[in-house]
C-alpha cells in the first residue's frame, strides 16, 4: 500500500497561518469590542473573516489541486515544545486530506456564519455567540491543520470546548447546561483514553529526538511491536467515539441540540464531530498496521449506525431525528475507514457536512417560522409556507436517503461497495441502515412539509419565510448537496472517482487498488441499495402521507419494541444507574466519610488539641508572684536532687 | 587562736537562706518580699566569703562582687518597678497584683 504513495513533496509558505488567524482575531473582535459596537458590525465581522479564510484555503487547495500528486504546503511558526530529545513544533501542514477539511470547515463554515446572522438576530449574546462560534472555527482548522499529534490535541480540545460553550450557549435554562456539562464530561472520557494513547505511541516511538510530527509517526511505526499499535489505535478510537459520537459514547449528541440550531449544523453534524473520522484518516499508516482495530472501527461503525438509524425511526423532536440520523451517518464514515477505504469515509464525510448542515440550517428556518417549535408531530403542510426551505430540505432529504443523483448516493454506495468487498456482513448492516435512513428522513419530511397542518392557529398566523441570510446559505448548500457527489462517481462512470484519485497520495487508494470488483458485481450492489432505498421511502410515504394510521397500529401491536425504541434503547438510564449515580455515591461518600471525617477532622482536630492543652496548661498562670516563686524554689531543689542523688 | 570551722558559716547561710525564701513565698508584702530577696541573696554571700577563705582562694570572694553589684542593680530596678506598681495600683500587696492570671 505504501508504494503507490508518491513521494512527499514539501513546500514551505508562508500565508498558512492566516488561516486559523483569520478567525482568531474575530474572536478578539468579538471579546473585547463586541458588546460596544452595534450588531450590524460583528453581523459584518464574523462571517467576513471566515469567508477570507475560506479564500485563503481555496488558494491552498488549489496550490495542491495543480502541484505535483503528493505536494504539501507547510509553515512552521515556533518550536512549541523544546523538552529534552522533544522538539514539537508549533507547525502547519496542508496536503490534499486537510485542503478539503479546511474548505469543508471553512466554505461550510462561512455560510452558517451568514445563516447565524439572520438566526440570532436580536439575542442579547449576539457577539459572545459570533466569539464562540470564530473559536470553534480556529479550533477546527487548528485540529486539521497541525502536523503533529500534540498541535492536533488542541484543536480537538479546543472544539470540545467551544462546543460545550454553545451546547449551554442558552445557559439560564437548567437543560441547556446540563446537556453541555453532558457533552464535555462524555468527550472527556474518551478524550483521556486519547491521552493516555498519546503517551503510550509516544513512549514506543523508539530512541533520539522527537517531533511527534505525522510524518514522523508514520515511519516510526512501522518499528513499534504490532500489541503496542493495536493498544495505541484503540485508544486513539475511543477518544474518536466521544468526540465522533459512536457507541458506547454517542449519548451526548441527541442532548447537543439544546444549543442554537446553526450550532448543530456547524458543530454536531458538518465538522467536528467528523474529527474522529479525520484523525483516523490522517493516522492511516498506523492504524493500517493494526488491523484488529481497524477491525473494531469498522465493526462499531457498523452497528452505530443501524442502532442510531432505528431509534431515528420513532423521535418526535426534529432536531433528535437529525441528531440520530447524524450518529448513523458517522457509523458509514468509521465503516469506510474501519475497512480501508479512507477516501471514501472522508468522501462522505464531505457530502455529509453539506446536506446534514443543509437539514440542521433547514429545520432551523422551521422552527423558527414555528416560533421555536420543535414537535414534528405539530407541524405538516409546511411547504406552502416556507417555499424556499421546503425545496432545499427535500434535496437534503433526498441527498441523506441516497437516492441516484444525490450527493450521499455517490459516497454511501461508495462504502457500501468496500464494506462488500471487506466482510459481507458489515455490508448487511450498512444496507440495512441505508433502507433505514429512507424511511426516517422521508417520515421527518412527510411529517414536517406535506398534510396538514398541526400547528395552533396563534403560530399558523405567523408563519413566514426565514430572511434572506437564512435562506441563501440553503439554497448554496442544496445546489453542493446534489453537485457535491459528482466528484466521486463510480470509477466506470463518466471520469470515474477523481476525489480518491485526489486524496490517493495522502491516503493510499486502499485494497482498492489491488482487487477492483467486477463491473456485475458493482452493478448489483447498488442495484441492492437503491432497492433498500426506495423501499424505506416508500414504506415512508404509506405510513406518513397515505395511511397516516398504520404506525399507530404498528407501534400497538409491536408495543415493546416501540417503548424501547423510544426510550432509546434505555442507554441513557443504563449509564445513569451503571455509572453515574454509583460515581455521585461515591463523591458523596468520599465527601462524607473521607472529606468531612478525615481532612476536615485531621484540620480542626489539630486546632482544637491545642485550644485544648492551652486551656489546661494556663491553670499554672495564677497571676500569684508566690506560687510562681514555690515553683521556682521546687525546681531548683527538684534539680539540686537530680544532681546530687547522681552524685 | 581557735577559728570558727566554715561549717558554721554554712549552716548560718543556710539559715539564712531558709528564711529568706520563707519570707518570699508567705509574706504578701512586695517590700518585705523584696527584703527577703536580699536576704537571700546575703546568705550566698556569706557562703561564699566562708568558702574562699577555708580554700584560700578570691574566687569565692570575686564572685561575692558580682552578687553585689546585681543586687545593687537589682534593688534598683525592684524597688522603681514596686513604686511603679504602687503609683498605679496604690498597692504593695501582691496578691492583688494578679493581672496576668488566667
Amino acid at each position: 500500500m505504501h508504494e503507490i504513495q508518491a513521494a512527499v513533496v514539501a513546500e514551505h509558505v508562508g500565508f498558512l497561518w492566516w488561516i486559523p488567524a483569520l478567525p482568531a482575531i474575530g474572536v478578539l473582535f468579538h471579546i473585547f469590542l463586541g458588546r460596544r459596537v452595534r450588531e450590524t458590525v460583528v453581523s459584518v465581522i464574523a462571517p467576513a473573516v471566515v469567508g477570507l479564510s475560506f479564500i485563503l484555503a481555496s488558494v491552498a487547495f488549489c496550490r495542491i489541486w495543480s502541484g505535483p500528486p503528493g505536494l504539501v504546503l507547510q509553515q512552521t511558526l515556533w518550536s512549541w515544545l523544546p523538552v529534552g530529545s522533544l522538539n514539537v513544533a508549533f507547525a502547519l501542514q496542508v496536503d490534499a486530506l486537510t485542503a478539503v477539511m479546511i474548505l469543508v470547515v471553512t466554505g461550510v463554515g462561512f455560510l452558517i456564519h451568514l445563516y447565524s446572522v439572520g438566526y440570532m438576530h436580536g439575542d442579547p449574546g449576539y457577539a459572545r455567540y459570533f466569539a464562540y462560534l470564530n473559536l470553534f472555527t480556529v479550533a477546527m482548522l487548528l485540529l486539521v491543520m497541525a502536523d503533529n499529534l500534540l498541535l492536533m490535541f488542541v484543536g480537538w480540545e479546543g472544539v470540545g470546548l467551544c462546543s460545550y460553550l454553545l451546547i449551554g450557549f442558552w445557559y439560564d435554562k437548567d437543560a441547556n447546561a446540563s446537556a453541555g456539562k453532558k457533552a464535555f464530561i462524555v468527550n472527556r472520557v474518551g478524550d483521556a483514553a486519547f491521552l493516555v494513547g498519546i503517551f503510550l505511541l509516544f513512549w514506543h516511538l523508539g530512541p533520539g529526538a522527537h517531533s511527534l510530527s505525522f510524518t514522523e509517526i508514520a515511519e516510526r511505526a512501522r518499528h513499534v511491536s504490532p500489541a503496542v499499535l493495536t493498544a495505541v489505535t484503540l485508544l486513539l478510537f475511543i477518544g474518536a467515539t466521544g468526540k465522533s459520537a459512536q457507541l458506547p459514547l454517542y449519548v451526548w449528541l441527541p442532548d447537543a441540540m439544546a444549543g442554537p440550531t446553526p450550532v448543530s449544523a456547524l458543530i454536531h453534524a458538518a465538522t467536528m464531530v467528523t474529527a474522529g473520522v479525520y484523525m483516523i484518516a490522517r493516522l492511516h499508516s498506523v492504524y493500517e498496521l493494526a488491523p484488529v482495530s481497524l477491525e473494531v472501527v469498522a465493526i462499531v461503525g457498523a452497528l452505530t449506525a443501524v442502532f442510531a438509524a432505528t431509534i431515528g425511526l420513532v423521535q418526535t423532536d426534529i432536531k433528535k431525528v437529525l441528531a440520530y440520523s447524524t450518529i448513523s451517518q458517522l457509523g458509514y464514515m468509521f465503516l469506510a475507514v474501519g475497512v480501508g477505504a479512507f477516501a471514501a469515509g472522508i468522501f462522505h464525510l464531505v457530502t455529509h457536512a453539506f446536506f446534514k448542515a443543509l437539514l440542521f440550517l433547514g429545520s432551523g428556518s422551521v422552527i423558527h417560522a414555528l416560533n421555536g417549535e420543535q414537535d414534528i408531530r405539530k407541524m405538516g403542510g409546511l411547504r406552502h409556507h416556507l417555499p424556499i426551505t421546503y425545496r432545499t430540505f427535500l434535496v437534503g432529504t433526498l441527498a441523506i436517503a441516497g437516492v441516484p443523483g444525490f450527493a450521499g448516493f455517490f459516497s454511501k454506495d461508495m462504502i457500501l461497495a468496500r464494506a462488500f468487498a471487506h466482510a459481507p456482513i458489515l455490508w448487511g448492516l450498512a444496507l440495512v441502515g441505508a433502507g433505514l435512513t429512507a424511511f426516517y428522513m422521508l417520515r421527518l419530511f412527510s411529517l414536517v412539509f406535506l398534510g396538514e397542518c398541526r400547528a395552533d392557529a396563534r403560530t399558523k398566523a405567523h408563519l413566514h419565510e426565514s430572511p434572506s441570510t437564512m435562506t441563501v446559505p440553503l439554497v448554496i448548500l442544496a445546489v453542493l448537496a446534489v453537485v457535491g457527489g459528482y466528484v466521486g462517481l463510480p470509477e466506470f462512470l463518466a471520469w470515474g472517482n477523481r476525489f480518491g484519485a485526489f486524496l490517493a497520495p495522502v491516503v493510499g487508494n486502499g485494497e482498492h487498488a489491488q482487487h477492483h470488483p467486477q463491473l456485475t458485481l458493482e452493478l448489483a450492489l447498488i442495484g441492492a441499495s437503491i432497492l433498500a432505498v426506495l423501499t424505506g421511502m416508500g414504506l415512508a410515504y404509506r405510513f406518513y402521507v397515505q395511511a397516516p394510521e398504520i404506525p399507530e397500529r404498528l407501534a400497538r401491536r409491536w408495543r415493546g419494541a416501540y417503548r424501547l425504541l423510544w426510550n432509546k434503547y434505555y442507554v441513557d438510564e443504563l449509564y445513569d444507574a451503571a455509572i453515574v449515580r454509583p460515581v455521585t455515591q461515591l463523591a458523596h461518600f468520599l465527601w462524607r466519610q473521607f472529606d468531612l471525617a478525615v481532612v476536615d477532622g485531621a484540620v480542626n482536630g489539630a486546632g482544637e488539641a491545642v485550644q485544648e492543652t492551652g486551656r489546661w496548661l494556663r491553670r499554672w498562670q495564677t497571676g500569684n508572684v508566690q506560687h510562681y516563686a514555690l515553683s521556682l524554689l521546687l525546681g531548683t531543689l527538684a534539680l539540686l536532687a537530680y544532681f546530687l542523688g547522681r552524685g | 587562736m581557735t577559728t570558727v570551722p566554715a561549717s558554721w558559716y554554712a549552716f548560718l547561710g543556710v539559715l539564712l537562706f531558709t528564711i529568706g525564701a520563707l519570707g518570699v513565698l508567705v509574706r504578701r508584702n512586695l517590700i518585705i518580699m523584696f527584703m527577703a530577696i536580699e536576704l537571700m541573696l546575703n546568705a550566698v554571700n556569706l557562703v561564699f566569703v566562708a568558702f574562699a577563705r577555708q580554700q584560700q582562694t578570691m574566687d569565692g570572694q570575686v564572685m561575692v562582687f558580682f552578687v553585689m553589684t546585681v543586687a545593687a542593680a537589682e534593688a534598683a530596678v525592684g524597688l522603681a518597678i514596686i513604686l511603679a506598681v504602687f503609683r498605679n495600683r496604690e498597692t504593695v500587696n501582691a496578691d492583688e497584683v494578679n493581672l496576668l492570671r488566667w
